[in-house]
């Protein structure tokens, strides 16, 4: 029991000054600001602004901003606009799905194979490494064609084939943490091998963790908007990139309408550097390898 | 480099291979739906004909037997037929895979270059506000999706300005007098995608250059240099840099899967007629054993280049044999 109230109060030390260094790193705060500002829009920007993909609007065809149509609209008369904020929940949510399958994923073939070691480990990073060298992008895009595009498919897919960073990264960090005389302990007083790894070793690992799922949701959310603008995202959910590939087949892009390609290619930087920023400064922060520069 | 550091690589390369064949294979028998759906296109194909596309395919059989079966295809190199143009894989491919390496080999010196520029400017400048700009624009490079660049750039330049052309490899039609004249055609045409994806994949060479390098600088010898009263620049340029330029070959071979992403985006938006702009076209066709060639051809390549950095790597740092 007293161990349990120490562990909190551990956690909360830690998180604390966690905090303190982060308020420090630019970077970092003006990645989270950035998330935020994309989080707003998506659960309270439907609230002001309404709009419904499913309804034909009366704007004209691929017609410049006017006052109706703060962004204009787009080949079927539709606010821009509307589709951005609709978009909005539609990228944040296919990215923080497939990444929690990633994470997921990765972390527990981490640590399984960092912890049993030997013929096991080697194998497992044998394919591991394997699936590291496969080019991702087709691999996706002929298994979101095979599956058929639904939203929940997409998640799946990218979940899925996107785990190998996260793998590499548990195992090494485990196979650091093994060595750790407390370990030895837990094995003595005779912990069994599942409850060493994860209450033992996960807690250990999950900083790392923690910095690295925020860059996959980056690298996820964007290979979504590529699966979307090539045309295997639903086409019956308006994410950014079906807005980019509206604008790319309906050829907005020769004739120059720039309204119907810009900001949605804004929003998908945006969103996708305020996570690298805020991946890259947790990074900073919580490893130590990094820490002494 | 000895022979044992040799071999573990080579083996390394073959069981990658086999696991890509392997995906490869199942990808397109376990998972649901009728692969003939799309020669099926008006009307269901009847019992019979049905019979004889799963033989012609290698679609009969236990799995052990059409694994065996397709194993013994590929040491053959038959790739088997395209759906959409009925002519066999391999063909349609090597038609496809010039203009891919045409592209990929300048765009990927023009993001090398650009990359290690940046990064390095980036590290030797650390804190400063030339790495605050240098590091910015590399993140916000690494934000953009390719193809959006693609669009972007060529809404610009050849839609707004209309200075280089919208897409394709030559002037569709034409025919040219002199191989120089079609050299100069397909430069002009080459421009714009080599700039959008070099640009594209510059922004990761950059992260790891810059990172690469400050783990270096830090590093006894180059205190040293400084030491001896020599220049910063001179430091940074003529002892830290061939050393941090050894992590960025097996970068660039390890993100040669990335390249392969910004090529299918950029061959796409520019029409510009590679293997990329083939799995986008053999996916809306649904034509899949040109999308399983294709697969196949793209990792045995990513394979290989692999299997060449680790040997350059081996080759360039000495230490690696007593690892």
């Amino acid at each position: 029991m007293s161990s349990n109230i120490n562990r909190k109060k551990v956690m909360k030390k830690g998180i604390i000054r966690f905090i303190d260094i982060f308020k420090e790193n630019k970077m970092g705060v003006l990645g989270f600001y950035i998330i935020v500002f994309f989080l707003l829009v998506a659960f309270v920007g439907p609230l002001i602004y309404s709009y419904n993909p499913q309804e034909f609007a009366k704007g004209g065809l691929i017609a410049p901003p006017t006052k109706g149509f703060p962004l204009g609209t787009d080949d079927m008369g539709r606010s821009i606009l509307g589709a951005l904020i609709y978009g909005a929940k539609v990228s944040l949510m296919i990215g923080i799905f497939a990444t929690l399958i990633s994470v997921f994923i990765g972390t527990f073939i981490g640590i399984v194979s960092g912890f049993a070691g030997g013929k096991f480990d080697s194998v497992l990073m044998r394919i591991t490494d394997g699936f590291m060298v496969l080019p991702k992008l087709p691999l996706i895009m002929i298994l979101a064609a095979l599956l058929g595009s639904s939203t929940r498919n997409i998640i799946i897919v990218l979940g899925l084939t996107g785990w190998t960073g996260t793998t590499r990264l548990v195992r090494s960090q485990t196979l650091s943490v093994k060595q750790r005389p407390f370990i030895e302990r837990a094995v003595s007083v005779g912990a069994g091998k599942g409850y060493i790894m994860f209450r033992h070793i996960l807690p250990n690992v999950f900083p790392l963790v923690f910095s690295n799922t925020i860059l996959v949701a980056a690298g996820a959310i964007l290979t979504e908007t590529t699966l979307s603008f090539l045309g295997l995202g639903n086409p019956l959910v308006p994410s950014w990139g079906q807005i980019l590939r509206g604008a790319f087949t309906s050829g907005a892009v020769s004739i120059g309408a720039w309204w119907y390609f810009v900001p949605a290619g804004l929003c998908v930087i945006l969103l996708v550097l305020g996570f690298t920023l805020l991946g890259y400064s947790f990074d900073e922060i919580l490893n130590p390898k990094l820490r002494r520069y | 480099m000895n022979l044992s550091y040799l071999s573990k690589k080579l083996s390394h390369s073959i069981i990658t291979l086999f696991i890509v064949i392997t995906i490869n294979f199942f990808l397109f028998r376990v998972i649901p739906g009728d692969p003939f759906a799309m020669i099926a296109k008006a009307g269901t194909l009847s019992a019979e004909y049905k019979e004889e596309l799963s033989t012609l395919y290698g679609f009969n059989g236990s799995l052990p037997i059409q694994y065996v079966k397709y194993l013994r295809q590929l040491f053959t190199f038959d790739f088997g037929l395209s759906f959409k143009y009925r002519k066999p894989v391999l063909e349609i491919l090597g038609n496809r895979l010039m203009a891919t390496l045409l592209l990929a080999f300048f765009a990927q010196l023009f993001a090398i270059i650009l990359g290690t520029v940046i990064g390095t400017l980036s590290a030797a400048f650390r804190g400063k506000k030339i790495d605050v700009a240098a590091l910015g624009f590399a993140l916000f490079i690494y934000a953009i999706p390719a193809f959006w660049l693609g669009i972007v750039l060529l809404s610009f330049f050849s839609v707004k300005l209309g200075i280089l052309p919208l897409n394709g490899m030559v002037v569709a039609g034409l025919s040219h007098p002199t191989t120089w004249a079609y050299i100069k055609d397909v430069v002009h045409h080459l421009v714009l995608p080599v700039f959008s994806m070099g640009l594209a994949i510059c922004g990761g060479y950059a992260i790891i250059m810059r990172g690469s390098l400050l783990d270096v600088l830090t590093e006894d010898y180059i205190t040293t240099a400084r030491a001896k009263g020599l220049k910063r620049k001179d430091i940074v340029i003529k002892h830290a840099l061939p050393n941090a330029m050894l992590p960025m070959v097996t970068i660039i071979a390890i993100n040669l899967g990335f390249m392969v992403s910004g090529a299918i985006q950029t061959e796409t938006v520019f029409s510009w007629p590679g293997i990329g702009r083939l799995v986008y076209e053999a996916l809306m066709a649904r034509d899949y054993p040109v999308l399983q060639g294709a697969f196949l051809i793209i990792s045995l390549t990513v394979i290989i280049a692999n299997f060449i950095a680790d040997i350059f790597y081996g080759y360039l740092d000495p230490r690696i044999k007593y690892e």
